[in-house]
């Protein structure tokens, strides 16, 4: 295999705050290969988006990368000076935020701000930026592009802006695409044409792409791959088809276990029971260890570091030698099922 | 657009009358008109003639009714101090507060909009904490205490600047202007910068607070996702969506420069239009005050109305409510 597009080496972000440092990312190491749709999951706060923030630098003060790589091509990004670190943004790593109702400036036409980031890129007149802008329109299936282009944000439809949204994300052809809970503020019947769109033009172009997102139909349909990230570490990282029908860590267990089905129809969803802890508060040991069932002596201790389970890579001891009982029958999931 | 446009012209027509009728109903309550006209020994049937003359015979909506028609004509009356027709007055000085408060208000906007600007990116600097400060004592001073410490420095102490007056000035028919000597601009700065010192804070704290409100907005923030430059970002796409309130309160704040120039006019002597107006009040020269009620309030509804121009030009949401809404 050649090398992955993106290549992310123990990350860690940190927050400083009056109270102290909170670390919010805390050694994320993942590869996202060319043409391949990583799914990142997990519950809400445990670092999805800040991931994505991190790889295209654009995380705010008082928060900063604290230590780690992240390679694109195989080059170091995260140490960039601001002025490079720009150049990349929009060019190579391309970026699709949650709400496409807030995600395009109001005051500006469609049009304009599309060309205004071909402009910033690719060294183009401004007649051919046009032209491109209005292919793109076409190509995210905008109908009537070349009148549509002169139409402000707030002419659009919520889907049809997420289509926008996308021809930004990809007016400069970029390597990566971070896609950050891209459907979460559509309509239901809106999501699934945006997800297959984002889908078809990246495969169409070999554009690797970050899909975030906390819904695991979506998942289960786009991602090639996908890493359930818990308190700021990957808990689980795997083919798709591995991950969702057989997980390994109790927490992805969990996840997947709350997944409603068509055939069992009657029982309650399952629930992981407690909740994620505060930044301040990530337990000694394993994070997960106060929701675990299977929680034993050494989960107190130890952080689980990543072992490599067939195709699997999870973080949990159950997986690692002297193991106290048969891991795959414990775990959250049944523990909640009984 | 056009039928917005309509409809708002006559909304202003609606204020425009009833702001005459106040200023008509002045007259009244200051007792009978014709004392203010004639002298103690005027004969009786003088009187009855100068009344019937001045139509105060008519019954009161029709005096109304001739009053605005009038007014609409731009005759207010004529001057009881100067025996002149007010509108003649009243254009004479016109200019000086024209000019006086425009420029105070291009100074407020010029100075206000870039140390807004400034002081909303470079939010920790230690000049941004200085022009802060600054502000606070702009919007906390009162303009007669700013007027005599701006005197008593750069007229009184340096010399530099004349103290009262407008100097030489310009007349070109209707208008005479001072910006075109020397003299004139020179006597324009103290006052100017007495009257749009209090804006040009407000300004500046309007600016600031807009600013970083929408440079935490997710189309800021994919904007920089986007890749583009710094500069544009915050030149072209947050500042100008910060200038739709800052429009709103410059309209309103235009309208009170020129009505409440009166201060900073009295202190300077300035001739324009404020100390028409106090000298007014105090010789209970009632034309004069209705009229210049009635001016502040067309120049208000003026304002306001190109205000509301201006915002469809600068946010397009706003065309097509408009559109939607007539």
């Amino acid at each position: 295999m050649s090398r992955p597009v993106l290549s992310i080496r123990d990350l860690k972000v940190e927050f400083v705050t009056r109270r102290g440092v909170l670390r919010a990312i805390d050694g994320v190491s993942f590869d996202i290969a060319r043409g391949e749709v990583l799914g990142v999951v997990g519950e809400s706060g445990a670092g999805k988006s800040l991931t994505g923030s991190a790889v295209i630098g654009l995380i705010d003060p008082p928060g900063r990368i604290a230590g780690g790589e992240i390679l694109l091509n195989g080059e170091r990004i995260d140490d960039l000076p601001a002025a490079a670190m720009r150049e990349i943004r929009g060019r190579r790593i391309g970026m699709v935020f949650q709400d496409p109702l807030t995600s395009l400036n109001p005051l500006y036409r469609v049009g304009d701000q599309i060309t205004e980031t071909i402009l910033a890129h690719l060294d183009v007149s401004a007649a051919e930026a046009r032209r491109r802008a209005i292919d793109l329109l076409k190509e995210v299936g905008i109908p009537a592009a070349e009148r549509r282009i002169d139409g402000y944000p707030h002419e659009f439809p919520g889907g049809m802006r997420q289509r926008v949204v996308l021809a930004l994300a990809l007016c400069a052809e970029p390597d990566l695409v971070i896609a950050d809970e891209p459907t979460t503020a559509l309509d239901v019947s809106v999501q699934a044409q945006i997800i297959a769109l984002l889908r078809r033009l990246c495969a169409e172009r070999g554009t690797a792409v970050m899909l975030i997102t906390h819904d695991m139909g979506v998942i289960a349909e786009t991602a090639d791959r996908v890493a359930v990230m818990y308190a700021g570490r990957v808990a689980e990282i795997g083919p798709v088809r591995a991950v969702v029908k057989d997980p390994l860590h109790p927490y992805a267990k969990g996840l997947m276990g709350s997944i409603p089905t068509l055939e069992g129809a009657a029982d309650r969803l399952v629930q992981i029971p407690g909740s994620m802890p505060r930044l301040n508060a990530i337990p000694r040991g394993c994070a997960f260890r106060p929701r675990c069932g299977s929680a034993f002596a050494r989960c107190h201790i130890e952080r689980p570091e990543p072992l490599r389970v067939g195709e699997h890579d999870v973080a949990c001891f159950l997986y690692a030698q002297g193991a106290p009982a048969e891991p795959a029958a414990a775990g959250p999931g049944t523990e909640a099922r009984r | 657009m056009l039928a917005f446009i309509l409809r708002r012209l006559l909304q202003s027509v609606v204020v425009m009358i009833t702001v005459g009728l106040i200023a008509f109903s002045m007259f009244r309550f200051v007792g009978d008109p014709v004392n203010q006209v004639v002298s103690l020994d005027t004969p009786r049937e003088q009187r009855e003639q100068i009344r019937k003359a001045m139509g105060l015979d008519d019954p009161v909506p029709i005096q109304f009714l001739n009053y605005m028609k009038r007014a609409a004509q731009l005759d207010f009356g004529i001057s009881y101090q100067f025996r002149t027709p007010v509108t003649t007055l009243i254009g004479e000085r016109m200019p000086a507060t024209l000019e006086l408060a425009f420029a105070a208000a291009f100074l407020a906007l010029a100075v206000g909009i870039p140390m807004g600007v400034y002081t909303a990116l470079r939010r920790h600097s230690v000049l941004s904490s200085f022009f802060m400060t600054v502000s606070l004592v702009g919007v906390s001073l009162p303009t007669f205490l700013i007027a005599i410490l701006l005197r008593y420095v750069f007229s009184v102490q340096l010399g530099w600047l004349p103290s009262f007056g407008r100097g030489e000035v310009v007349n070109l028919g209707y208008w005479t202007t001072g910006l075109l000597t020397l003299s004139g601009l020179k006597a324009l700065i103290l006052p100017a910068i007495t009257l749009g010192l209090f804006q040009m804070t407000l300004i500046m704290r309007l600016v600031r607070a807009e600013m970083l409100e929408v440079l935490r907005t997710d189309y800021i923030r994919f904007a920089r996702a986007r890749g583009l430059r710094t500069r544009s970002i915050h030149f072209g796409h947050a500042l100008k969506n910060t200038l739709v309130p800052v429009i709103t309160i410059t309209g309103l704040q235009l309208g009170s420069i020129i009505a409440f120039a009166l201060i900073t006019e009295y202190v300077f002597q300035w001739p324009g239009m404020g100390v028409l107006f106090l000298g007014a009040v105090q010789n209970v020269d009632i034309p004069i005050m209705a009229a210049y009620l009635m001016l502040i309030a067309f120049m208000f509804v003026t304002i306001n109305l190109i205000v509301d121009l201006l915002y469809s030009v600068v946010d397009p949401r706003l065309r097509t409510s408009m559109r939607a809404a007539t």
